[in-house]
């Protein structure tokens, strides 16, 4: 009889036998338990977009920056205790929350919109909304267009697997307009045919027309009407079920508006420690246990505005006054001040 | 005589070279069902961990958006199945377009590279080298945006005699009607067709008259009808030109990259094809006096389309599973539309995408069943 190491198929059946038999049973356990799995791991995945200024883009030496990368460097501060300690996995909006399902991302930070469907039918939760924002209009200036009545019969471009498809055909279906739709899988190639002259209109989310328009050839042709006509609340999601891990993404978020409602920045934060007054004794994590309570080590809420500042710092630096959007705080401000962030109190 | 006696089993098992492959490929049988079964569970587990929906309700839900290039009425009201099926008749046509331009071009190409004529080949060679090695996203970005930029725009576009006009969004053609007897008519010019050629080919004779029956026909039923016409010529308005039909440079752009590439790939099988053919069956025919087409006609491409045939299959599938590219440059085919916006839209990712592969293996599947009838026609009859 041969020897049996001369046979390659017996040595193909082994290997197969051993891989099926002793393979792990993938993930199921770990659903819940996100936040152990961060710290033991000792970075944060993050997903975000393949590219939009002000949201999560890599600049020229290939950081990512924007407002919703900010957010999670303040979810690894607030976590791990280093904002550096991000893994940022760029993802389409085709495969965005397959990647959060399927465990390959703990947060999806994407300017995605909050709806009915995604938090109930797609086992997702939006534990906070970090952006206000709605579906607006670009055209060319010399369209003469002023109000989106006037695009009946008009060719838009839209980026592909996004709550604007669906917004716009209500909106044209309700209004008896008819239009004609133009569906690209990627937002750079949307725009693109919009610049090329295929569109008439491209719209998205107004901050991504924002951010799409100092992109174009000439600017200045081109006018964002000041009409919205959808309400797209922009949150991070999570998995369903997992409520401790859901808690640090609210709670983060709160506390960075925490900060700039009492007027704790990047700069003053050190000072800030010395403070008498108790809630920001409690922010900082100086007194009281807040920290404990979430799993989080007692400073967190020094790391978030340490190493990346509070709610105003990352709306200024990204899509404010201190970035070439330039886009009002409007509804983002501080309930305060007219706006709809609002954090409930922190004790 | 009596029959030996049987072994027993054990050493019929391992003993026999029949045995020992029967118990092998038990084995492996084992195997594959075993890791089938294991991935099945665990996508089962995990689902139901997560709490995501499963099963197939989804497509009867109101998909809630638009689909720019249609063949079938559909509506932001019709549901998800309805779109699947536009999608899936989009990307057919496209195929089946793109399969039957290629063919005639590659056809060519390959007869041009075997042409004794040096600028011929040459330029054939160039082409056939070139867009075989650029990757087809590539070519199909090109032909897209290469076909937009230098276009006018609507209100600026060529003029054709008044009756269709070409700009970047199109080619705007006018449109005839014929109501109620559409169909009737279409039916009457296939029956007529389906008569002669019957006719043809059962008696030797065919009178050059016959050819009118396919004329005529169609004209009785429509007259019977009441002779219903509506023509429509399209009008500039606001943004866009209403009415008549258009032909979007999405789907230019898909058919002209999927045929120009594939054409290259299947002007090589036509060359390897005619290449194959002995040199003696041509200096036969020759001699016999035939003139060159007639011998390419009657005595090489018989020959050479056994070669030909079974290569060509690939290159089909190979043209129908790259118009999923569509995609890119948004042309509603079935991937855009179901495993695209359905998917976003639903969630449903493992249904979705299994859904599309089986449509996609059973539309190769046919393909290649209808050349393998073709390819029986043609290979050598062996005893």
């Amino acid at each position: 009889m041969t020897k049996l190491y001369r046979k390659p198929a017996l040595g193909l059946l082994a290997a197969l036998f051993g891989y099926v038999g002793l393979g792990p049973v993938q993930a199921a356990d770990t659903v819940g338990a996100t936040l152990g799995l961060i710290q033991q791991r000792g970075e944060l995945f993050c997903g975000v977009s393949e590219g939009l200024s002000g949201f999560s883009s890599p600049d020229d030496k290939g950081r990512w920056t924007g407002i919703d990368v900010d957010f999670c460097r303040a979810l690894a501060a607030a976590t791990l205790g280093d904002a550096a300690k991000v893994r940022f996995t760029p993802l389409s909006a085709k495969v965005r929350f397959t990647a959060l399902q399927s465990g390959e991302i703990d947060v999806l930070s994407r300017n995605t919109t909050f709806t009915f469907t995604r938090d109930v039918n797609q086992a997702l939760d939006f534990p906070v909304t970090t952006y206000f924002d709605g579906q607006g209009f670009l055209v060319r200036k010399a369209l003469n267009v002023t109000k989106p009545r006037d695009l009946d019969g008009a060719t838009l471009c839209v980026n592909q697997g996004t709550t604007t498809e669906q917004n716009v055909a209500d909106f044209f279906r309700t209004r008896g307009m008819t239009y004609e739709l133009v569906t690209f899988e990627k937002s750079e190639e949307a725009v693109a045919a919009y610049e090329a002259g295929r569109c008439d209109v491209y719209t998205s989310d107004a901050s991504g027309l924002y951010a799409q328009r100092i992109k174009l050839h000439v600017p200045g042709d081109h006018v964002i009407l000041p009409d919205i006509i959808s309400k797209e609340p922009l949150s991070p999601a999570v998995r369903e079920g997992d409520d401790r891990w859901a808690n640090v993404v609210r709670w983060t978020h709160y506390a960075m508006l925490t900060a700039e409602e009492l007027g704790v920045t990047q700069a003053n934060v050190e000072t800030a420690r010395k403070s008498d007054n108790p809630d920001i004794r409690r922010l900082l994590g100086i007194e009281g246990d807040l920290g404990a309570q979430l799993g989080l080590s007692a400073d967190w809420g020094y790391q978030v505005v340490k190493q990346v500042g509070n709610y105003a710092e990352v709306f200024d630096r990204n899509v404010g006054a201190g970035s070439p959007l330039q886009i009002e705080r409007g509804e983002n401000a501080l309930a305060r001040d007219g706006g709809l962030q609002f954090a409930p109190p922190m004790r | 005589m009596d029959k030996a006696p049987r072994r027993p089993l054990l050493e019929r098992l391992t003993h026999g070279a029949s045995g020992r492959a029967v118990v092998a490929q038990l084995a492996l049988l084992l195997v594959v069902v075993l890791a089938g079964g294991w991935i099945s569970h665990n996508t089962i587990v995990n689902l139901q961990a997560r709490n995501l929906a499963s099963g197939f309700g989804f497509l009867n839900y109101t998909a809630g958006f638009a689909i720019s290039q249609s063949p079938i009425p559909y509506s932001e009201q019709s549901t998800y199945g309805r779109a699947l099926l536009a999608g899936l008749i989009n990307t057919i046509n496209v195929s089946l377009v793109g399969i039957v331009c290629a063919t005639v071009l590659g056809y060519i190409l390959g007869l041009a590279r075997l042409s004794r004529n040096i600028l011929i080949s040459g330029l054939a060679t160039i082409y056939v080298e070139t867009l075989r090695n650029v990757p087809l996203l590539l070519q199909l970005f090109v032909w897209y945006f290469a076909v937009l930029q230098p276009l006018p725009k609507p209100s600026a576009s060529f003029d054709l005699l008044g009756l269709a006009y070409l700009h970047n969004r199109g080619l705007q053609l006018p449109s005839v009607s014929l109501g109620a007897a559409g169909w009737p008519v279409f039916a009457a010019v296939l029956t007529g067709l389906l008569v002669v050629a019957l006719w043809a080919r059962y008696r030797r004779y065919i009178s050059r008259l016959a050819v009118l029956v396919p004329v005529l026909l169609p004209v009785f039923v429509w007259m019977v009808y009441g002779a219903p016409f509506e023509a429509q010529i399209p009008q500039l308005e606001r943004f866009n030109f209403v009415g008549g039909t258009v032909v979007r440079p999405e789907l230019m752009a898909l058919i002209v990259a999927l045929s120009t590439y594939t054409a290259a790939f299947i002007a090589e099988i036509v060359r390897a094809g005619i290449l194959s053919v002995p040199r003696g069956q041509i200096e036969a025919a020759q001699a016999l006096g035939l003139r060159r087409g007639h011998i390419r006609r009657s005595v090489v491409m018989p020959q050479a389309l056994r070669v030909i045939i079974p290569p060509l299959t690939s290159q089909y599938l190979n043209l129908t599973k790259n118009s999923s590219l569509a995609v890119a440059i948004a042309f509603p085919d079935l991937v855009s539309v179901f495993a695209g916006t359905t998917l976003s839209q639903t969630g449903q990712a493992v249904e979705i995408v299994g859904l599309t592969m089986a449509i996609y293996l059973t539309l190769s599947l046919l393909i290649a069943a209808a050349m393998n009838l073709a390819n029986r026609r043609f290979a050598l009859k062996e005893r």
